[in-house]
Formats: structure tokens, sequence, C-alpha cells
């Protein structure tokens, strides 16, 4: 049983890294109701800006941490400008193919500026088991864990009590009548994809000193991210995470005690999606709109 | 000298052509009603003005030609418009809707003192601010529209069917409160309706669009009496 709980505490600290990417997507898709597939090769990109920071700059961590989350942020609005901005009004199929080729351009861009040589990330925590009870804790998935939590927080905040938060919900489920208010809808729309690149960004730079860093690293999180966010409910900042710590459990549990279940993890992330497809489109926290005829 | 100018303003849905060459003109501190039947192009002068249909010809408000304008530019100008479906941001509270309202706005003060003035108009917002937009009745969504609107401090407001689907003693209630808006406010009304005899019993002047033109335009008395404007027009 202990063997069992030890599990579900790794999920719970993987799945905040999943949660965190879920969030970017959610931020993406409350916006313009297109998953943004290039979110983790921005999350790559941003984690190699920080890693040279570190590497190249000899910044310490956190001083990286936040310039990348500025530079993400920019680069975020700037994405959205120049390469999402044109196809406005235009079909979503047409927005997920820009997506699509945006992540083969990131991943291709982040591979011809720093190579496909896995390289290791010195993170902020350092891994370290904590004895709590009969259980063993790591300092770093603490670590993880808080900085999620605290973003999280962040966000909260920011949507809930902010006026520029305000007005971008309501640019985002109402767009005509924000215009109509005076609110600079895509403008909106940059911010946030701007806030996505910046909340993608501090996932890569949480799973980076895990996971060894390449170009490709975000690719399977991205995948649970993306059962995260559609178990979470696709437009629910909440459900995301949720659902995030959820698959996290699931995962671990999948591969500690399914017979090959190390290699069936990206098997089950997309069970997860058909599943939660097939059963409750709205996930568990989808908005059942509230209306009155 | 008016506030509001239209000269030749043609607009269209596509192939679908709405208006053919609208000119009207509403002064300072009046309640204009633009009366007409279905299809007659009410909602779509009322979009024009907003910037929120594709138009040629000359809209100029206070000076400013704002033909070539974007919404929320239009918007900042000081121009209110209440659309058709009340624009309700429904999954948003009463009391975020009438936030949304002072986007625009910096002066915390002003704002609070507008909210203030909002609820005395609309006793039940305090009570209610917490609920979603979404869950209100008909009239009280057409009142919260009106709310969101006097909260941009507008110098203009345009309501498009104020009465659509409300009972009868809600409009009157919703005109009593655009009246005391007009004359308390100084806000400069400019009112689609097809229920022509309230509109003309709250407008000192009218127009009546048929076939995206004016027909026939003038004192809300002078239609009000014309035997011949009130059977073809204002069907009573």
């Amino acid at each position: 049983m202990l063997a069992v709980i030890q599990q579900i505490l790794s999920g719970i600290a993987s799945g905040g890294i999943y949660a965190s990417l879920a969030l970017a997507l959610v931020l993406v898709y409350r916006a313009m109701d297109v998953a943004n597939f290039a979110q983790g090769e921005m999350a790559t990109f941003s984690t190699f800006i920080s890693y040279s920071l570190i590497e190249y700059a000899h910044l310490d961590f956190w001083t990286a941490f936040v310039i990348t989350i500025v530079v993400s942020f920019a680069l975020g609005i700037g994405i959205e400008r120049l390469l999402i901005r044109p196809f406005e009004g235009a079909p979503v199929l047409t927005l997920v193919i820009v997506t699509l080729g945006l992540f083969t351009i990131i991943n291709g861009v982040t591979g011809l500026v720093w190579g496909y040589v896995f390289k290791e990330y010195r993170g902020a925590f350092i891994s370290q088991p904590v004895r709590f009870g009969g259980l063993y804790l790591d300092t770093q998935d603490l670590g993880v864990l808080s900085v999620v939590l605290v973003m999280l927080l962040l966000l909260y905040l920011f949507f809930s009590r902010t006026k520029i938060g305000l007005a971008m919900r309501a640019a985002s489920l109402y767009p005509d009548s924000s215009r109509l208010l005076g609110v600079r809808v895509g403008w909106m729309l940059a911010l946030g994809w701007g806030l996505a690149a910046a909340v993608g960004a501090v996932s890569g730079m949480m799973v980076a000193p895990i996971i060894f860093l390449d170009p490709n690293m975000m690719q399977s999180i991205l995948l649970f991210a993306f059962a995260a966010a559609v178990l979470g409910g696709i437009e629910s900042p909440l459900g995301s995470v949720v659902g995030g710590v959820a698959i996290g459990i699931v995962m671990a549990l999948v591969g500690t005690y399914i017979p090959g279940g190390q290699d069936l993890r990206l098997a089950f992330g997309l069970i997860v999606i058909v599943v939660v497809l097939l059963l409750r489109p709205a996930g568990l926290f989808g908005r059942a709109a509230v209306r009155r005829v | 000298m008016a506030q509001l100018e239209l000269k030749g303003v043609v607009a269209a849905y596509g192939p679908i052509s709405a208006l053919h060459g609208v000119s009207l003109s509403v002064d300072a501190g009046g309640i204009v009603a633009l009366l007409g039947a279905n299809g007659a192009g009410k909602t779509t002068t009322l979009r024009a003005i907003s910037g929120t249909v594709r138009k040629t010809g000359s809209v100029v408000f206070d000076g400013h030609d704002i033909s070539k304008r974007a919404p929320e530019h239009i918007a900042r100008l000081g121009i209110a418009h209440v659309p058709e479906g009340r624009g309700t941001l429904g999954q948003l509270t009463v009391w975020e809707n009438l936030q949304m309202g002072a986007y625009i706005r910096r002066d915390s003060k002003g704002i609070k003192a507008d909210y203030d003035r909002v609820c005395e108009y609309f006793a039940w917002i305090p009570a209610r601010r917490r609920q979603l937009a979404a869950t209100l009745s008909g009239g009280e969504q057409q009142m919260l529209a009106i709310a969101r609107a006097l909260m941009m401090r507008p110098r203009l407001l345009l309501l498009d069917e104020p009465s659509l689907g409300l009972a009868p003693i809600v409009v009157r209630e919703i005109f009593r409160i655009v009246r005391a808006v007009n004359e308390r406010d100084k806000v400069t009304v400019l009112v689609v309706e097809q229920n022509a005899s309230i509109a003309l019993e709250g407008a000192a002047h009218a127009y009546v669009l048929e076939a995206g033109r004016v027909a026939v335009s003038g004192t809300s008395a002078e239609l009000q009496k014309d035997e011949a404007v009130r059977r073809s027009y204002l069907g009573y």
C-alpha cells in the first residue's frame, strides 16, 4: 500500500508539469477555440533560452527563469501578431494547420540553434529524498509543485481581479460585444498567446532538469497535457490543473503496475483523450453553459 | 450643429445590400427614433454608426469622421451601442458586466459615481451584482445592457429595439429610464424600434426607414398626426 501511495505522490509531481502545459493550451483555446499544437515546441524553445542564459551568460537559475518568462511572453505576442492574426476569422482547420506548421518551424529552429545532443539542464531544485512517515518525498518534486501552484494562483488573481484579465475573458467569450465596449479584441488574443507562452516556458524549465533537454523534449509531455486539458474540460484553467494531476497519477500507476507499462504511457494518454471525448466531451470542469431563454 | 450626421450611407452584408444611401442627423441632447418594418435597415443603420458593418458614405460624430474607424475606437469617442440581442456578457456577473462598461475609463472616482447613479435607475442591481448575467430575465438583461452602456459615460446612446420580447409594463419602465437618462445625464439617444407608438411618445424627432432609405422624417407630433404615414409605415 505504501508503495502505491509513493507512486501516487510522484505522479502528482509530474502531473504538475502536465498541468502547467495544459494550462497554456487552455489559455490559447479559450482565446480562439483552437488547440495550439506548437505549445510544446514553444516551451522547449523557451527552455533553451534559459539554458543559454544559465550556461553562457552565467546567470543564476531564478534570474534566467524570470528573463525567460518575459522573453517568452513577448515571443508569444509576436507569434500571434505575425502568424495568427492574418488568419483571423479563418476556419478552425486553417488555424490548426498554422499551429502544426509553427510546430515544425520552431522545432527546426531549436535544433538548428542548439543542436540535437541531449543536454543536462541544471534546474532550481536539487533532487533529494525527504523522509515523511514511511514515504519519501523528492525535494525537486515539491519545488516543481510549489512553482506550479504559485503560477496558478497568480493567473487566478490576474483573471478574476484585474481589469485586463476581465477584458480578456470578455473578449474571448463575447468578441463583438467587447468591441462595442472599446476592447481591442485582437490585442486580448495576443495577450492570451503571450501568457500561454510564458506558462509553457515555466513547464519546460520545470521538466528539463528531470528528463534532459533536447529539441523534442516536450512532445510526449504535450500529449499528456492534451489529455489533461481534455479531461479537465478544455476551457477550464482549474480543470486543466486537476486533469494534469490526475493524468500524472494514472501514468505513474500505469508505468509501475502494468507490465510493459512504461512503453504504454503514451498510448494511455491517447486512450484518456478518446474516452473523455466519447463519454463526457465537456470534461470534468467543462462549462455547462447557463442560459435563460 | 448636429452631434451625429450620416450622409449617403450605403451598407451591405456580402451580396445583400441593406442600406441604399441613408442620410440623417441627430442633434445633441435629443431623443431620436428610427422606425420601420423588419428589414428596413434600422439595425444596419446603428451598426454603420458603431462601425460594425462595412459601409461607404460619411458618418460624422462631434466633428470626427468616424466612417472608417474600428468599433473599439468609436466606442472610445463616446458612442455606446446596445446591440440587437442586448450584447449581454452572459457568463460574467452583473458586476463584471458593469465593470466592462467602464473598461475604457481611467477615472475610478467617476466610475464609482456612475455605478451609484446606475443603481438609482436600476435598484435591483446592488443585491444581484454577483449573479451571472445569463440568468437574468429578459427585461433585466435589457436594463443591464443600458446600465453597462451608461458606465461608458457616453454622449450618444444607440439602442436597438429595447422593447423586443418584453412585457408592456417592462417596456414602459425602460423607456421611462431612457428619458430620465437623456434629461439628467444629457445623453443623446438614437433608438431603433418596431413598437412605433411607444418610441414616438419618448422621442422628439423620428426617421422612418423603408427598404434601406429614409422614407419620412419629422417631429414625432407630425408623424403621429399624419394619417398616411401612420397607416403605411407605422402600422397602427
